[in-house]
């Protein structure tokens, strides 16, 4: 018995106006444009088929899905046959049964008959349809055997392909190009020796991403993932969400029992719509590593070893820590971190918990190191922190614009959708000092890549406003009618200054003035033009200002306020998003609203029962500069790793190290653990209840699948805690989380577990005046009113290169690993980023004698750390790049300090570095693998200290 | 925090605030330190107020002025 399956109608759905036709005497009103095949499997008729899927356009090779049309001749395909007016269909007649059953003699003659131990037993379309048609004999035999001589091919660590039993339905084929836009796959050959083929030698060594979109498409075992042919077929499935990107697919768990056998991108996820990427369709076996962490754990001092201890213990240990620090060093001297992987219900606890518990507004999220720029941007354009769109929109842009983000690495299920709309011939501007693979992939081409200098994004989109002002570009109808007209003036007149031209920009960032006027031309009489961003934005001194300053562009051109346009952050980790609403910030409550407004504060000290404070806590650099400075002695970590992941890493520990108590909430020993004094051991996504809020607002179920690894869920955990500190939290259940949620934030009002039960998702604002969601932001007015124009000044950032320093090192993501890689380095992703390497142009490479491979001591103002040198021309000279997912390697060593002047979110993307051959690993490396893994001993255990 | 690191962030508001319109330069400063800085960040970076400023640009040391006087008006009243 396998799990069941979404219903597969054969073709996509159409909309449109109906048409009327009968089919098995049936009459049907359905959408014109929509084939035979929906037609009839939307009204419960089963026509077979094998080249058809409804995730992929109509193909009609398969030939078996024929039916007979009254005035028609012959029996043709219903896949590619489209419903007219008035048209008759029959859909089982003795003709169509000989015919289908000659089609499948024709199949398994060339198939092996080995389906009792084939690992898709029970899970084949091919068998199914063997079952659906009668097939009783093959009178041509079983020797057609043409493809069994070739070996399967095992590369991909997640799926074999076996092309013995491929039937060249060519569907892996059409979903590498139609769905994933990968074109990795082809049809080589002829006739029988059709075969499915890669452009390399294997799948591993081709361009295939692994996004699994083959593996879902394959009617036959062909292309089946290994966990199956482990395991078996799965018989129970859940729908849940996502832990990786903010993208926030929607997934089925299968599983056996408790186990799970494989995790299936839904048809009825509305971010993704059935697709997915490696790391959400394939890199869940972390949840189950051996190094996940499943008893409680405390310890006196960081140096001594970890004790493992029963959970009232370890919540009587930390709650008597930060009792006493409270004491000796007064209120202010703890707070504490949600988590932007947890749930919206865990991450409001948090807050709360810091709120009425600890007594102040010490807390803060991740999106202070990523997003925070987006927040304080967005809220002052146009009047709430979120971006504008849902990502369906980006299927009406004329124009795409993609300012700092790599959405193929970094959000690659959007990415797909995205890369769709240009390969329909919308046009695309990549504003990015890396040639990103967007800018030119296969069918797609960027009409203009601004390969601009870091740091200088504020005057290039200055300069493009300069283009659209002095122009005569501006939408002049919707400033008028929405935006505030006496700050569009002001701004208009800045942006028009010369010393804003394309002409006198061009020395600042380096993009020629030609292509920024083209570039600005195109966005703004292009048609639809949408921005969608990146932490290219943020993560710089002005990245709030760069982000009011895209709002401009936006308004100034009148793209606000309708599918396919809009200002749209991709947030980086799952719940970005949702731990921003949730009122992580130190000076807001859910839903954004300042802790210093009486009405607001009124309302959460009458739901809670204690008295709030109205002034603004600590930053997560504030509280980490108040540790050095001795002032701030407490902190409670969920799910962040800030010894990895925030800059400037020898700062960062050395906070850690004169703090009294550090409480780490999280799945394994991870860097930050190290400090600590307490470790709650954390629960993933799959074992327990909640939500997910992604990058387009869209609330998403998480379900649990599997009981908690520790016992308790990390909501449990917390509300443990906050019961040991003497906090009256009263949940059964994170439903009554979100309901209070829901109570206590506007925005929110109508979300509870029952509508999205009922909904699937939902978008905020849910609310009485919006109780299906909100897609599209800013419709008929801002959230403000009026939209706000702002004078964004260029201000070079004070991180300067030198003669010691002449590069400048820019910091992201790769497809394969996930932020600082707690996640997928326990999983065979590695086999694609096994380490962090130094992206370096070939001219600085060869100034430096710097060879493919060579070790390369990378050094700034902060610090050093060594790495591999990879020579790229994907780089500019004068800059380059590395990732952080690798604890070892210490990216964030070399980060420095500067930060974004509104929000404090660090500037990643700008530091000035030398790189110099070296054949050793730098001081801090070599120090943190002689000492680092002493202070994570587990008493009585050898095997803690990976 | 350090007296340098909060001179660092005044100065930095100051930097995006002196190009907005005359009457919000001074404001606009006040009231992003008022949201976003914590009591005890305000309280020492008045303090550098009264050792002279040093290194605090202008544009700051006018707003962080202001805001200490209403913050002073607020506590005493």
């Amino acid at each position: 018995m396998s799990a069941p399956k979404d219903k597969d109608f054969g073709t996509p759905a159409r909309d449109g106006d109906s048409v009327t036709l009968v089919i098995d005497g049936q009459e049907l009103r359905v959408a014109r444009g929509t084939s035979v095949m929906a037609a009839a499997m939307r009204a419960g008729f089963q026509i077979p088929k094998l080249c058809a899927t409804d995730s992929l356009e109509a193909f009609g090779s398969c030939r078996l899905c024929l039916v007979e049309i009254e005035g028609r001749r012959g029996a043709p395909a219903s896949c590619t046959t489209l419903v007219e007016e008035g048209m008759v269909v029959r859909t089982q007649t003795p003709r169509l049964a000989q015919l289908r059953r000659g089609v499948m003699e024709l199949y398994i003659s060339d198939h092996p008959l080995d389906c009792l131990t084939c690992s898709a037993n029970g899970d084949c379309e091919l068998q199914d349809m063997a079952g659906a048609v009668g097939l009783r004999e093959v009178r041509y035999g079983q020797e057609g055997a043409r493809h069994r001589t070739v070996a399967p091919d095992e590369s991909n660590p997640y799926f074999t392909f076996d092309s013995s039993k491929c039937i060249v339905c060519s569907r892996c084929v059409r979903a590498c190009e139609d769905v994933q836009g990968t074109f990795a796959l082809t049809i080589d050959g002829r006739g029988l020796a059709s075969m499915v083929a890669t452009g390399g030698a294997d799948f591993l060594q081709s361009e295939c991403v692994s996004c699994g979109a083959c593996v879902q498409a394959c009617p036959t075992a062909t292309l089946n993932e290994k966990s199956v042919i482990d395991m078996g077929a799965p018989t129970r499935a859940i729908e849940t969400t996502c832990a990786y990107c903010g993208v926030g697919c929607g997934f089925r768990a299968e599983l056996q029992g408790d186990k799970v056998v494989r995790m299936v991108p839904s048809r009825e996820g509305k971010a993704n719509e059935g697709h997915s990427c490696v790391k959400g369709r394939f890199a869940w076996g972390y949840a189950t590593h051996k190094d996940r962490i499943t008893r409680p754990m405390i310890r006196e001092a960081i140096t001594d070893p970890w004790r493992e201890v029963a959970w009232e213990e370890a919540f009587a240990f930390a709650a008597q820590r930060f009792r006493d620090i409270q004491a000796r060093h007064g209120r202010e001297a703890i707070g504490g971190i949600t988590s932007s992987r947890c749930t919206n219900e865990e991450t409001f606890l948090v807050q709360k918990l810091i709120r009425a518990g600890f007594g102040n507004n010490n807390v803060d999220t991740c999106a202070r190191v990523c997003h925070s720029p987006t927040g304080y941007g967005l809220k002052t354009a146009f009047g709430t922190s979120a971006g504008t769109q849902d990502f369906r929109s980006v299927a009406q842009a004329d124009v795409i614009m993609v300012i700092g983000a790599n959405p193929t690495d970094a959000h690659p299920v959007f990415a797909a959708r995205m890369k769709k709309r240009l390969r329909q011939g919308a046009k695309l501007i990549v504003v990015d000092p890396r040639r990103i693979d967007l800018v030119r992939a296969p069918h797609i081409e960027a009409a203009h890549h601004l390969a601009l200098r870091p740091g200088s994004n504020v005057a290039l989109i200055n300069a493009l406003a300069h283009v659209i002002v002095t122009e005569g570009l501006v939408n002049e109808a919707f400033v008028r009618e929405r935006c505030d007209l006496q700050d569009f003036e002001i701004w208009a007149r800045f942006v028009a200054l010369e010393q804003n031209a394309p002409e006198a920009v061009e020395a600042i960032c380096g993009a020629p003035a030609g292509e920024i006027r083209a570039a600005a031309r195109l966005y703004a009489a292009g048609g639809n033009a949408a921005i969608y961003y990146g932490l290219g934005v943020t993560e710089h001194s002005q990245g709030s200002t760069m982000v009011m300053g895209m709002a401009n562009l936006a308004m100034a051109t009148g793209n606000l306020g309708r599918p396919g346009v809009g200002v749209n952050p991709l947030r980086g980790q799952n719940n970005v998003q949702g731990a921003c609403d949730m009122g992580s910030f130190p000076h807001e409550f859910s839903g954004y609203r300042h802790v210093s407004d009486e009405a607001t504060r009124d309302m959460f000290e009458a739901m809670w029962g204690v008295p709030l404070s109205r002034e603004p806590g600590l930053r997560i650099p504030n509280m980490l500069d108040e540790a050095v400075e001795g002032r701030f002695k407490g902190l409670y970590v969920q799910g962040e790793d800030i010894a990895q992941s925030d800059p400037d890493t020898q700062h960062v520990t050395q906070a850690l190290r004169n703090m009294d108590c550090v409480i780490v909430q999280d799945l394994f020993l991870n860097e930050t653990a190290k400090y600590a004094h307490v470790f709650f051991p954390g629960s993933s996504f799959l074992e327990k209840d909640g939500t997910f809020t992604n990058a387009e607002r869209r609330i998403s179920r998480v379900r649990k699948a599997m009981a908690p690894l520790a016992g308790l869920a990390d909501w449990e955990a917390t509300l443990g805690f906050a019961r040991a500190l003497g906090c009256d939290f009263d949940y059964a259940h994170p439903a009554q989380i979100m309901d209070e949620i829901a109570a206590l934030t506007p925005t929110f009002a109508g979300v509870s577990y029952a509508r999205l039960d009922e909904l699937g998702s939902v978008q905020w604002p849910c609310n009485a005046q919006a109780p299906q969601g909100t897609p599209i932001m800013h419709v008929d007015r801002f959230v403000r009113g009026k939209g706000k124009f702002m004078v964004t000044e260029y201000v070079a950032s004070d991180e300067r290169t030198s003669a010691r320093f002449p590069l400048i090192l820019t910091t992201g993501r790769i497809l394969s690993q996930y932020n600082v890689g707690v996640q997928t380095q326990r999983t065979a992703n590695n086999i694609w980023h096994p380490e962090d390497v130094l992206e370096i142009h070939p001219f600085d490479a060869e100034q430096r004698g710097l060879r493919e491979g060579d070790l390369v001591a990378l050094q700034s103002r902060a610090g050093e750390v060594s790495l591999r040198a990879h020579l790229s021309e994907r780089m500019q000279p004068g800059v380059v790049y590395t990732t952080f997912h690798h604890a070892r390697t210490g990216a964030n060593v070399v980060t420095t300090d500067h930060s974004d002047w509104a929000t404090n979110c660090p500037e990643y993307k700008v530091t000035a570095v030398q790189a110099q051959r070296t054949n050793r690993w730098s001081d801090w490396q070599e120090e943190e693998r002689r000492g680092a893994d002493l202070m994570r001993i587990i008493a009585g255990r050898a095997d803690a200290a990976e | 925090m350090k007296i340098d690191k909060l001179v660092r962030m005044a100065n930095q508001i100051a930097a995006f605030f002196a190009s907005q319109p005359e009457r919000e330069r001074e404001a606009g400063v006040a009231e992003h330190v008022r949201n976003f800085w914590t009591p005890a960040m305000r309280r020492d970076i008045y303090a550098h107020l009264d050792a002279g400023a040093p290194g605090l640009d202008p544009l700051a040391a006018r707003a962080l002025a202001a805001l200490r006087d209403t913050d002073s008006a607020r506590e005493a009243g």
